[in-house]
């Protein structure tokens, strides 16, 4: 059940992107940012916490993924380092993601030619 | 019905046939990634054994792997004209953005090319969510303790 939870989750996510993407002006970029923004302040609302119990992986493929982690280790920060911790933690959950994307970009782009 | 009717028909029918198949596409697309994460992160938490934390991670650095690596080979840019936000709002969306400036400015230097332009399309999704999750989980301490 998990996986057609996980399907229809991460689908549903896409599909609102898409009708964003055909209905306004927004770019890609608009929509990745302000999806991202999105899962922080459903993070902060204490709901990304239950789409994930919900929709698995289907919450957490999806970009929104990355403001809800941002969320939750500025405030597991705070919790253990006080004030300082929202400085120093907030990208502790999420630094897998951007450290792979730049290592694995930039060792790419070394390999492979731009095709065109 | 003479031309310019037909044509004002035409204009009206086509975007809306055209939003239909986005959107179903969009959702298939999507939900085929989130699904096939799901199958990943239960092979990681069954036959691995690994903490739930840990598999999401595995399935995230895996993820961006893979989208990483099909945009260096050239398939991932044609799939995201036809797909759209299917494989835009995924994390393969963030990886593709990363990937494909630094494939663009690469030729221009590595300093003043592929360093300057590195984040340039996944700058903003980094900004706002690094600005957005530093105020929330400040406003999150103060209203939950």
């Amino acid at each position: 059940m998990i996986f057609f939870n996980a399907f229809l989750l991460s689908g549903l996510i896409c599909l609102i992107g898409q009708i964003i993407l055909d209905n306004t002006k927004l770019t890609p970029g608009h929509v990745t940012s302000l999806f991202t923004v999105c899962g922080a302040i459903l993070s902060f609302l204490g709901i990304y916490k239950k789409l994930i119990e919900w929709g698995g992986a289907g919450a957490t493929v999806v970009i929104s993924n990355f403001g809800h982690l941002l969320y939750q280790a500025g405030v597991e920060g705070f919790s253990s380092f006080g004030v300082m911790g929202f400085f120093s933690g907030l990208l502790t959950k999420s630094s897998a993601a951007i450290v792979s994307a730049i290592v694995f970009s930039f060792l790419f782009s070394l390999v492979f030619k731009p095709k065109d | 019905m003479n031309k310019d009717e037909y044509k004002k028909l035409v204009d009206e029918l086509t975007p809306k046939e055209n939003k239909l198949k986005n959107a179903f596409v969009a959702f298939l697309v999507g939900g085929i990634i989130g699904f096939i994460g799901q199958v990943i992160v239960t092979i990681l938490t069954t036959t691995f054994e690994l903490e739930m934390v840990e598999a999401y991670t595995w399935l995230c650095i895996l993820i961006i792997f893979f989208a990483s690596l099909l945009t260096s080979l050239g398939f991932f840019d044609n799939w995201v004209t036809r797909v759209k936000a299917g494989l835009i709002v995924p994390t393969t969306g963030f990886a593709h953005s990363i990937t494909s400036s630094a494939l663009d400015y690469r030729k221009e230097g590595l300093i003043t090319g592929l360093g300057a332009n590195f984040f340039k399309l996944a700058g903003s999704v980094l900004l706002y969510g690094i600005l957005s999750a530093f105020f929330l989980s400040i406003l999150g301490v103060m209203i939950y303790g």
